[in-house]
């Protein structure tokens, strides 16, 4: 095993980076969504959904792909963001984007399953002594999603950080601008010798992974224990 | 209050329609499961939208479809305990108490919560979490909750269902006893008839199809000789127990009672109909404790038993005899005749 090197550790940080804001950035788009699939009526509510689960099914190379065509300098998007100043592709930014659509599904479907589990009495109950929607959103949806949210945030976070295919094609693998740790292992897997420097990045990535669930564990019980009091 | 209820509503398989005016401050709804009475609680609270109708409490307008009025459910005032008392699990019970409470204007707030913790004895428990009350605990805060967003009407939807016999007795003198000091008016839904007897006045009975009849609760009881195993019960209040012997005496308006079991300082009591005897005469000799000379008031036949109202030196009594008995014993309307209760007839309610 090998000491990590100077750029090891900007990779490790840009991980963190990129898993953190993909994650908080995520979460209340995350809530809206999975609010609206629940409790919304829609008419094209099936298409909706599928179009948020997408990504959990495709290739990350094709989402990431389909990504770089919407922001590329020739996409829908890109034009009007170079107009503004802002560059996606191969920056920091298009790493948490790549992160961010890749992690949404799995982020959705953990909050969805949780709001579809409050009894609709409690919802009832607070609208029934004055609370308008928004209030019952605030005081009873959303903190009795609270383990759900968790749950979601903790998957988004450990997907961010293993993400890969989408974050290579929008991001690049440019090491201290966007190399997170998945690519930097992929580029030691690539060069002769490097496969020490690979395992260290890896025992790195299993050691933050375990961190991760184990803090959503205790918040989890947390949680739990402040219901069942 | 003044309700007067005039709503249709459909669903696939499943058409609601009723039409009522009401004024008085118990009511009841009774009627057996899907016959429509949580349809109407939620229309009333709001959480329903009817199809078609008019909703009027008192002097406000709550739904009308031809002008498009449809009151949101927050601005509504209308209090809700449900079955299963749905506290809300994250809060403590002092902040489930206060919740309906917070979102209530100023000007609005006419009840103490010291004076209603103290009715609903919850003092002792409002640092807890709901999880770790009783069923009639919760219970007790559900209403606690919905009283102190003082509505201008609170609807309970079967509050009393999902606990025993025990528990259930436990909270209808905490129920009634909010409802008689705090003055909300009150809609009690339930399909127990004994729960309706001790919480209402007046009820209106829906069966499968719809509503079918509005009636004074105790009306609604008196024909129910056959319902159940135990047909009708009278329901008494004692008053001023004394020991004698191994036995209880207690006071009945003019006559004295004896009972076996006085029950932890109950004041309510339950006879069945089928526990009094009817005697011509007054026996010479007999086993039981009680006997009482009473005047027939009235006498109706429910199939193969006749339901016999007496009037007990201005206590009334409803005896249950069978058809054959009457003939016999040759009472009607205006008769004088004997009543014998055992003292172990007696069931102590609250």
């Amino acid at each position: 095993m090998y000491n990590l090197t100077t750029q090891d550790i900007h990779a490790i940080r840009l991980s963190m980076e990129v898993a953190t804001t993909a994650t908080l950035l995520s979460t209340p788009i995350g809530f809206v969504t999975a609010y609206i699939l629940v409790f919304i009526r829609l008419p094209a509510k099936s298409l909706f959904e599928g179009l948020i689960n997408l990504p959990l099914v495709l290739p990350p190379v094709v989402v990431g792909y389909l990504l770089l065509l919407l922001f590329g300098n020739a996409g829908f998007l890109g034009p009007i963001l170079d107009a503004v100043h802002i560059r996606i592709v191969f920056t920091i930014a298009g790493a948490i984007i790549a992160s961010a659509v890749v992690g949404f599904p799995l982020l959705v479907r953990s909050i969805r399953i949780g709001m579809e589990g409050i009894d609709i009495h409690y919802l009832q109950a607070s609208r029934t002594l004055g609370a308008p929607w928004w209030d019952t959103l605030f005081t009873i949806t959303l903190p009795l999603s609270g383990k759900a949210i968790l749950a979601g945030m903790t998957l988004m976070f450990a997907r961010s950080l293993g993400e890969f295919g989408a974050t290579i094609i929008l991001a690049g693998n440019i090491p201290g601008v966007t190399q997170t740790i998945p690519l930097a292992i992929y580029d030691y897997t690539n060069t002769p010798g490097g496969d020490p420097m690979a395992l260290s990045l890896c025992l790195v990535s299993i050691v933050l992974s375990f961190a991760v669930l184990l803090v959503s564990e205790a918040m989890a019980g947390s949680f739990r224990r402040r219901e069942n009091r | 209050m003044n309700l007067s209820v005039s709503v249709k509503k459909s669903y696939p398989g499943f058409r609601f329609s009723v039409e009522f005016k009401l004024s008085g401050n118990q009511l009841g709804v009774f009627g057996p499961s899907g016959s429509g009475k949580s349809t109407l609680m939620h229309m009333l609270a709001g959480l329903l939208t009817p199809d078609s109708g008019l909703i009027q409490l008192d002097d406000t307008t709550l739904f009308d479809s031809s002008t498009g009025i449809n009151i949101p459910v927050e601005k509504r005032r209308i209090g809700v305990v449900f079955q299963y008392a749905h506290l809300f699990p994250h809060m403590s019970v002092l902040k489930n108490l206060f919740y309906g409470r917070k979102r209530t204007k100023a000007d609005k707030r006419l009840i103490s919560p010291q004076a209603l913790i103290e009715v609903l004895n919850l003092s002792h428990l409002l640092e807890r979490g709901p999880n770790s009350l009783s069923g009639g605990e919760r219970q007790r805060v559900a209403l606690g909750r919905a009283v102190l967003a003082c509505p201008r009407l609170i609807l309970m939807d079967e509050p009393l269902t999902g606990l025993d016999e025990e528990l259930k007795l436990q909270i209808i003198p905490y129920l009634k006893r909010v409802f008689d000091d705090f003055g909300i008016p009150l809609v009690f839904i339930s399909h127990s008839l004994r729960e309706m007897r001790l919480m209402t006045n007046e009820v209106l009975v829906f069966k499968k199809d719809g509503l079918s009849d509005r009636l004074a609760t105790e009306d609604l009881a008196r024909h129910s000789l056959m319902a159940g195993s135990r047909g009708y019960a009278n329901i008494l209040t004692l008053e001023r127990p004394q020991p004698v012997n191994d036995l209880w005496e207690f006071s009945w308006g003019k006559t004295e009672l004896i009972l076996t079991d006085p029950g932890e300082n109950a004041t309510r009591f339950e006879l069945d109909a089928k526990d009094i005897m009817l005697f011509k005469k007054h026996p010479e000799a007999s086993s039981a404790r009680n006997l009482l000379p009473c005047e027939v008031i009235d006498l109706y036949q429910v199939r193969n038993r006749v339901g016999v109202e007496l009037n007990c030196r201005g206590n009334r009594l409803i005896a249950q005899v069978v058809p054959q008995s009457i003939d016999e014993l040759d009472i009607k309307a205006g008769a004088n005749i004997v009543a014998a209760i055992k003292a172990s007839a007696f069931r102590p309610l609250f």
